[in-house]
């Protein structure tokens, strides 16, 4: 699914955030990315749906080179990838559905088959009730459910979760995972980055470790390894 | 699977999608729309009124000047056909003479009768002995060119006289001057007020959208899908401040055409009719109104699309 060889990134202020990182994860994971604050964690993940370029380095999702990929065909990629960030990244004119609905009205949907697809995925995301609603009437959590069943109404391979549940409170928190590992289990990769120690050591997947650049730490059920 | 391709030809459920965003952002933004709508309606004014003013003093210009006309009187020696035939060979080979007409003296006397009226009655005495010379009248097809034209034609053989109302010409020629100097400096005056106007309230809207651009993007959205609303808005808020400006310039004009045109009697002054020239320049209002729209949001999305 996803292949980085030798990667490096190296901002244009002359920061190197990536600094040869050699990661491979196959279809289906579900992967931890952890590290201390600045360590390239955000970097990492950025780098999966083309948010940034390496500086040196092969990067392949999908069997897709995206260091050699076009500028005019990233919306292509990244309606095979869903996104999800700490901040939601929702329209905020718009409601719910049309959040949601955007996704698939890039692609060209029929309103009739975006309405039933929709209707499915908030119902997943148990927020079918709030259709309706804008993004500022919404409790973080809700709109954090929101932001994942637009990462997810384009049947992506790849999900990809930047600190998911930075902005939420422990028991909203256990909400998102639960819908996350919903779509694990349905045969979606998620890579997650995240700090939150409690987590990674309740949930036991994969943790890769970034510190200054390099994976520190590559374990299949792993644990967090910092201090909270 | 749904279909995930990029597809070249847009679907028209796709444009209406745009045309519904674009309508509904033109209702969410408020007071933005408020402000880009004032901004437009101010431009259309002036333009408005600009153009009927300039559209109606070119109509003017353009009347008066069909009316230059060089007289040249003849030689009373010159008596045959031969001679005359020759000066108007002559005067049709200056460049810059549009017609050349040949008036004998008898229809010189009949004119000269018919413009003075019961008075005229007098001058049928000359019937028999006519004082008169025979003439020929020519237009010039640069009125800009007269005094050019008459100093070629006073050399020519046989010519005793040219008469082309030198003063007239010399102010007509002036007056263009005036009207042309004016009209350009109104219209730089316009264009720097519009540019004013509108890049104001664009850059307002450009740091209210550009993070929703960015996610537009990150969702997938394609830089076609994005602008396209965008156009559409623009196209509205044109729509909607050329409103204003054509109910007034056409309600304006209808009034001066209508009422005042009774009041004031210039003959010489002739304003283009009222149909079908206002609704001609309210066709223009609008048009330039949707230009403007578009312009500015095009410029505004162009900016934040590289994101």
């Amino acid at each position: 699914m996803i292949e980085m060889q030798s990667v490096y990134k190296t901002y244009p202020n002359g920061v190197t955030a990536l600094n040869g990182i050699d990661v491979h994860i196959a279809q289906g994971e579900f992967v931890y990315v952890v590290g201390p604050s600045g360590a390239g964690k955000s970097t990492f993940t950025r780098l999966m749906f083309r948010e940034e370029k390496p500086t040196k380095g092969t990067v392949l999702v999908n069997n897709i080179n995206l260091s050699k990929l076009k500028e005019r065909k990233i919306p292509k990629l990244r309606r095979q990838i869903g996104v999800v960030y700490q901040d939601f990244r929702l329209l905020p004119k718009l409601s719910v559905y049309e959040n949601i609905a955007f996704a698939l009205e890039v692609i060209e949907e029929s309103q009739k088959n975006i309405r039933k697809r929709v209707m499915d995925v908030l119902d997943q995301v148990r927020l079918k009730n709030k259709a309706r609603f804008i993004p500022d009437e919404l409790s973080g959590g809700e709109q954090q459910r929101v932001s994942i069943a637009r990462a997810i109404v384009n049947y992506p391979k790849l999900l990809i979760a930047d600190e998911p549940t930075g902005n939420l409170d422990p028991e909203t928190s256990w909400e998102i995972m639960s819908i996350l590992e919903e779509i694990n289990a349905s045969g979606t990769t998620v890579v997650m980055a995240t700090h939150s120690k409690d987590i990674v050591d309740k949930m036991r997947k994969r943790v890769i470790a970034i510190e200054d650049g390099l994976v520190a730490r590559d374990e299949h059920r792993g644990e967090y390894g910092y201090e909270a | 699977m749904m279909n995930t391709g990029v597809s070249t030809v847009m679907k028209l459920r796709t444009m209406g999608r745009h045309f519904r965003e674009g309508s509904k952002s033109v209702w969410r933004n408020g007071w933005m729309t408020v402000s880009s709508v004032g901004a437009v309606t101010t431009t259309l004014l002036l333009v408005g009124v600009f153009l009927a003013l300039m559209l109606n003093l070119n109509q003017i210009t353009q009347e008066v000047e069909k009316d230059v006309e060089i007289k040249v009187l003849l030689d009373r020696t010159l008596q045959d056909d031969q001679d005359i035939n020759r000066v108007e060979k002559e005067l049709k080979s200056i460049s810059d003479v549009r017609s050349v007409k040949f008036s004998s003296k008898e229809k010189e006397l009949e004119q000269l009768i018919e413009s003075m009226g019961d008075e005229g009655k007098a001058f049928e005495l000359f019937d028999q002995s006519n004082p008169l010379k025979d003439a020929f009248v020519v237009k010039p097809s640069d009125p800009t060119e007269t005094i050019a034209v008459a100093d070629k034609i006073k050399s020519i053989k046989g010519v005793s006289e040219v008469n082309y109302g030198e003063e007239i010409v010399q102010r007509l020629l002036q007056f263009n001057e005036y009207a042309r100097t004016i009209g350009l400096a109104l219209i730089i005056a316009l264009v720097f007020t519009a540019i004013f106007l509108i890049s104001n309230t664009i850059k307002i809207t450009i740091i209210a959208r550009k993070k929703e651009i960015g996610i537009m993007k990150l969702v997938g959205a394609t830089n076609g899908f994005i602008r396209w609303p965008f156009f559409i808005e623009g196209m509205l808020l044109g729509v909607l401040g050329a409103i204003i400006p054509i109910t007034a310039v056409v309600s304006g004009y209808y009034y001066l055409y209508y009422k005042l045109r009774d009041k004031i009697q210039f003959e010489f002054i002739q304003l283009l009719p009222f149909d079908p020239f206002a609704w001609q320049l309210s066709l223009l209002i609008l048009g330039i109104g949707v230009f403007i729209g578009i312009w500015g949001s095009v410029m505004s999305v162009r900016k934040f699309l590289k994101v």
